[in-house]
């Protein structure tokens, strides 16, 4: 780190705020469960045993005031778009989405009267992770993405 | 007032405290709801006085997509209805349109789907058995029971290339022969399975917490659960040995050799038996498949394009949370003129009502998870 290389004693690291910050945030993210339809079972699944999410620092809350990111997962209906706005306004900033499947990326194979063609007519979209449903491997996926994505945020100077 | 002898406690206390019900809303939003149900509870203290369920919240027009497109470009939609257990959605639809036609289905093809619909079977059951104990606070069994899970759907990636929405089946038979792999991994999987099953059972059968929360709640009698048109495991919890494997049977289970297990109290402990002891069941039919499965074709010869002649036929299955069937319309063309779904979960909800009023409002989240609903089919 250039000047102050080797003027500390080892226990101390030189790095920026940003870095520090953005290292802290990827790794805790915590999700918030919005599981609407197939995708969910498969959310569920890399929450369990084989895929073990907590690896990567993921824990699924139940509530969307002890989270960071919502995994919109599964299809969403014009029904649904209420709550799922109510439930985004309730997270605390910095907040992240990630759509996962192709219902709530584009509204998958329903276009139709019902279904909302994509989530990102409500909410800002992060990551879009395609599949039908996505395999737990995709979600894990757009999770490192997501991560990848925080790394180069700017916290000091917006 | 006070001192009436005719007015009731509650009653009494409202008009002494001035307290009044209270109402509270459960969901859409709510990890105990299985899915994307809300409920509209009506509360005095902790006693549920009355209730109403808010649905549609994952309506997806699929009866209506199956108007538009052929008989067979409506089976992966079928994935997605009880996307839980998909094949047995499948089985379901191609047993339906088959109906219209007199194809004579290889033995080989049957087998297989039913081998397939039961294993189908297990993984909604240990998907249920999962998400109802962590809802009433085991989280124990939910990794354990999503291991073996995980299995079934290493299964049916084998057979089928896909682990949820399988498209597994199609008109006339299969797509294609399993791989000998599928058979082989399949029998290694019900060789451990049975030992596993036990395994949740030491940790819940006679658990005190969970016979505590289980065990005289929910409570359904058998005529009010025939009266209100339930089926699957809730009516066999209440008693009724109602089972159309067994009543109208399909596929090749006319040569199988099975029970239909009953309980007898018909609360959610009854109704947690019934399903365990059909996951043994369901263990001993995938062997039977095994060992008397034929060789031959997969397919009987069908027509390039899927045209039923003009009418109307209604066929359903027991998929694993009870009746599913589909009514088909025909007008002769290419695509149905209507498809009615008959969807288990909607219907067995219709019993919310009657089996939480009187509850304790903790009771609710244990009860519908003892129904085991799936929105997508229930909204459709």
């Amino acid at each position: 780190m250039g000047i102050v290389e080797g003027k500390f004693s080892d226990n101390f690291v030189t790095s920026k705020v940003d870095s520090l910050v953005a290292w802290a945030r990827k790794s805790a993210l915590w999700p918030m469960t919005f599981g609407l339809a197939c995708c969910a079972i498969e959310m569920m699944a890399s929450g369990a045993a084989r895929y073990d999410f907590d690896r990567f620092g993921v824990i699924f809350r139940a509530t969307p005031r002890q989270s960071d990111v919502i995994i919109v997962a599964g299809t969403v209906t014009h029904k649904m778009g209420d709550a799922i706005r109510k439930v985004y306004d309730q997270m605390p900033e910095p907040r992240w989405v990630i759509a996962m499947g192709n219902c709530a990326t584009c509204g998958g194979p329903y276009a139709n009267y019902a279904v909302m063609q994509g989530v990102d007519e409500i909410i800002p979209v992060d990551v879009y992770i395609p599949g039908c449903p996505p395999r737990p491997e995709s979600l894990m996926w757009g999770v490192m993405q997501l991560q990848k994505k925080i790394e180069q945020e700017k916290y000091i100077r917006r | 007032m006070v001192g009436v002898a005719n007015t009731s406690r509650i009653e009494q206390q409202s008009t002494l405290h001035g307290t009044e019900e209270l109402v509270i809303n459960m969901g859409p939003q709510h990890p105990s709801t299985h899915g994307v149900l809300r409920v509209i509870l009506k509360l005095d203290g902790e006693t549920v006085n009355d209730l109403d369920c808010d649905i549609g919240y994952l309506h997806r027009g699929t009866e209506k997509i199956g108007e538009n497109i052929t008989y067979t470009m409506f089976i992966p939609y079928t994935d997605r209805l009880d996307y839980i257990a998909a094949p047995s959605n499948n089985l379901a639809w191609v047993t339906a349109v088959e109906k219209f036609f007199d194809w004579e289905i290889p033995m080989r093809a049957q087998y297989i789907r039913s081998m397939v619909g039961e294993l189908s079977r297990i993984a909604s059951h240990l998907l249920w058995l999962a998400t109802h104990a962590l809802d009433i606070g085991a989280m124990t069994v939910f990794l354990w029971c999503f291991r073996e899970r995980e299995m079934v759907l290493d299964l049916f990636e084998t057979a089928f290339g896909g682990r949820l929405t399988v498209n597994a089946f199609r008109l006339g038979g299969l797509h294609e022969d399993v791989p000998d792999k599928f058979l082989q991994l399949t029998q290694e999987f019900i060789d451990i399975f049975p030992s596993r099953i036990d395994d949740y059972e030491t940790l819940l059968t006679n658990n005190r917490i969970w016979l505590q929360r289980t065990r005289d709640v929910g409570i359904i009698s058998a005529e009010d659960a025939m009266d209100l048109g339930l089926t699957g495991p809730i009516i066999r919890g209440s008693g009724v040995r109602w089972d159309l494997r067994r009543a109208k049977p399909y596929a090749a289970y006319p040569y199988l050799d099975f029970v239909v297990p009953v309980g007898e109290n018909g609360d959610i402990y009854d109704r947690y038996l019934v399903r365990i002891e059909e996951l043994r069941q369901s263990t001993r039919i995938i062997q039977q498949c095994l060992d008397q499965l034929p060789g031959g074709p997969v397919t009987c010869k069908t027509p390039r394009t899927i045209k039923p002649p003009e009418g109307e036929i209604y066929h359903s299955i027991e998929n694993p949370k009870g009746e599913f069937g589909f009514y088909i319309v025909s007008d002769g063309t290419t695509t149905p003129y209507r498809v009615r779904i008959r969807p288990p979960s909607f219907i067995n909800l219709g019993g919310l009502k009657k089996l939480c009023i009187g509850q304790l409002v903790a009771d609710v989240v244990a009860i519908i998870g003892s129904i085991d609903i799936v929105l997508g089919e229930c909204d459709r």
